[in-house]
């Protein structure tokens, strides 16, 4: 049964958000015994409330509140005050991901010592190594049950799959297969198998996509030890004359201001709220915002280098039906400099429905050239680009001056510049993924650029030394021992695979190592 | 004076909305659509202005095989903007007279009038980073393509959670590859 906890009991952990870290980090320290208030801005929508209406949708779990953009990215133009496409419910973005679940490389665990010194670039070895990250992404593909591990046989491919893949195979690539995927391809856990309905992005209504609305919470939920609250939005974590976090105060579904003691205190807002509200957060012992003495809090924004290629054909492909992202091209994410740019991309299958198609495939523009393309929408096939993208210190989530939100609190500003090594990447990328479509008989190609951001990594990044980043090898802030981060905005860099599993592997380890600070009565 | 445009089906000879009466009187401002049956009321905007902001739409998304009156709904949506919001309002009928005049002084006709879709583009060229123009896209871009009853027209099939998605439904059912 879920319980409920007293806004003075000192001794829950807050987790802040419900998402892939936080839902994750909640549920497995229930699991393992502890006491956990996982505060939620958004509400609880289950699996029947999801609509397969792209709009409805968005309408229903998408965080629209006011946010603004600066910098040269195209999404600062065309959407200047949506710079994330990410989800405010209980099972954050878990609703809306697509459930790709790769695991980093060993060399994008470390890639200012492979890369070297890129210009521009502020790259950091992870203090953490795939080594000892692998049983942990073990543990985690087994509770997603992703595909192709753990003997889970791959989805089945859809049309538009067999449009990458022929294309694909043509070219010479290898690496080409339904993608690993948080999917069920068979019943498991509980939960059936995909019924290829689309609408991956809109929230699974058969609940075969792996998330931590009902593949964790529930289960936490069910020790007696978790509460999550809904539609309570914090502000403030506040600490004591010794610099320790205290507690947290956040405006409740009323829009009262409610104050929850703790004993430990997770972050995991994605990574532009989470930034925002350490620095919302700073205070005279702090004036810079909580964990923030090295001045990289909300710094090192990155959203991967994307971007869509879409294609026509001559006859239908109906590229909406099935499973949106099960279908990868592998072969070049590897590091191969010689292609004119360091670090590496995938391609994957992506669709959009009619109203998205309309919004995204070329912002902005109007008129023929744009609704013939719209005119072929049948006979066309999509594939997403993601790759790793270059930190950059001055690509960063920072309090806007001016503009506040309904509670009167500074909104956070998005500023992006493309690096020229992501530039040089899509470039590539574009020309790759035109010759795929080409290669299987396209009558006429779209590189479409990046839509808002889904990928959002890298605002309170690990560190090995406490002037480089925000948090250690676990999670735990360099400067406040009992603050925690436990989201993607812990990456030191992004790697080119799409981040959910590393975000669960990552909270899964932090679960334990809390677990053993708290049991050593370190925190 | 009712700013009301009625259009019917002539051979069904049943008004959509209102009547007649209203119906006939619209057919004095030349609007009536022979070959479809629905209505267009505007409030705020004239019948005038109204005709103009319809070709202005089918101008900037134009599909050949889409009826105007999907095109009608976003005008009316622009229409109740215009009512609650004079400021817009206000925009809406200066930039509407500005193509007017701009069309004029090129083609000698208003705009709704100049025949090829080719010569209103280079007008609309001419405005295209206008608020006035930018505004009425960016409500367009939505409240055209986001109406269930276009989707049949690009093949797209909607909803399918409720049919049992496509496992047993053609989700892999691509042969000429």
């Amino acid at each position: 049964m879920a319980n409920k906890f007293d806004l003075n009991d000192e001794s829950v952990v807050v987790v802040i958000g419900s998402g892939a870290g936080g839902g994750t980090l909640a549920t497995e320290l229930a699991i393992k015994g502890v006491k956990v208030v996982c505060l939620e801005a958004g509400g609880r929508h289950e699996m029947e409330d999801f609509v397969n209406d792209e709009w409805a949708s968005f309408g229903q779990l998408a965080w629209t509140d006011m946010r603004m953009t600066s910098g040269s990215w195209r999404v600062s133009r065309n959407f200047p005050n949506l710079p994330a496409w990410i989800v405010k419910a209980v099972g954050g973005s878990t609703t809306h991901w697509a459930g790709a679940s790769i695991r980093f490389q060993e060399h994008e665990f470390k890639t200012r010592t492979v890369y070297g010194n890129v210009k521009g670039a502020n790259l950091l070895d992870w203090p953490v190594s795939l080594k000892e990250m692998e049983p942990w992404y073990a543990k985690a593909e087994d509770r997603m049950g992703v595909t192709r591990t753990n003997g889970i046989p791959g989805l089945p491919g859809n049309n538009n799959y067999k449009i990458l893949e022929a294309g694909a195979k043509k070219l010479g690539y290898k690496e080409v297969h339904t993608g690993r995927m948080a999917i069920n391809s068979q019943p498991r856990d509980g939960r059936g198998a995909c019924q290829q309905i689309g609408f991956c992005f809109q929230g699974c209504k058969s609940g075969a996509k792996w998330s931590t609305l009902y593949a964790e919470i529930p289960k936490g939920e069910k020790t007696g030890n978790l509460e999550v609250r809904t539609n309570c939005h914090v502000y403030k974590i506040e600490h004591d004359s010794k610099g320790m976090v205290t507690g947290v105060v956040y405006f409740d579904k009323e829009g009262k201001s409610q104050r929850q003691k703790a004993r430990v205190v997770a972050v995991a807002g994605n990574s532009i709220e989470s930034p925002r509200l350490l620095l919302l957060s700073a205070s005279g012992k702090y004036p810079n915002g909580l964990a923030n003495s090295s001045d990289q809090v909300g710094r090192n924004y990155m959203r991967h280098m994307t971007g869509s290629v879409y294609a026509t054909f001559a006859n239908p492909v109906r590229m909406w039906r099935g499973t949106t992202m099960a279908g990868i091209v592998q072969d070049e994410s590897i590091h191969d400099p010689k292609r004119g740019f360091v670090g590496g991309y995938e391609m994957e299958t992506l669709s959009l429905g009619i109203p998205f198609m309309a919004a995204f495939l070329d912002p902005g523009s109007w008129g023929r050239e744009f609704t013939t393309a719209l005119d072929a929408y049948e006979y066309m096939a999509g594939m997403w680009l993601v790759g790793e993208d270059m930190p950059q210190a001055s690509n960063r989530v920072s309090l806007h001056g001016k503009v506040k939100d309904k509670h009167g609190l500074p909104v956070p500003n998005v500023n992006f510049d493309d690096h020229a090594n992501d530039i040089a990447m899509r470039d590539h990328a574009y020309e790759r993924g035109i010759a795929i479509y080409e290669a299987a008989g396209a009558t006429r190609v779209f590189p479409t650029t990046p839509y808002p951001s889904t990928h959002n990594l890298g605002t309170c990044r690990m560190s090995a030394k406490p002037e480089d980043g925000v948090v250690n090898a676990y999670g735990r802030t360099h400067d406040i021992k009992n603050l925690f981060v436990s989201d993607g905005s812990q990456f030191t860099t992004g790697g080119a695979e799409n981040p959910t599993l590393t975000i669960v592997a990552l909270a899964l380890r932090q679960a334990d190592h809390i677990v053993g600070l708290m049991t050593k009565r370190e925190i | 004076m009712e700013k009301t445009i009625h259009l019917y089906k002539p051979e069904r000879r049943s008004f959509i909305q209102k009547g007649v009466a209203a119906s006939v009187s619209v057919a004095g401002f030349g609007l009536i659509n022979q070959s479809e049956a629905w209505a267009l009321e505007v409030k705020a905007l004239t019948p005038a202005e109204a005709k103009t902001l319809l070709q202005l739409c089918r101008d900037i998304y134009p599909h050949d095989r889409i009826h105007d009156e999907f095109y009608a709904v976003a005008v009316k949506g622009l229409d109740a903007k215009a009512q609650k919001d004079a400021g817009f309002k206000k925009q809406l009928s200066a930039g509407l007279k500005d193509l007017d005049a701009r069309a004029k002084k090129n083609f000698k006709r208003s705009y709704a009038n100049v025949g090829w879709e080719i010569e209103r583009n280079k007008l609309l060229k001419q405005i295209e980073s206008s608020s006035f123009f930018q505004s009425i896209r960016g409500d367009l871009v939505v409240s055209l393509y986001n109406q269930e009853g276009v989707w049949p027209i690009f093949g797209y099939e909607g909803e399918s959670a409720s049919k049992g998605g496509y496992i047993n439904r053609g989700f892999n059912d691509l042969k000429w590859l």
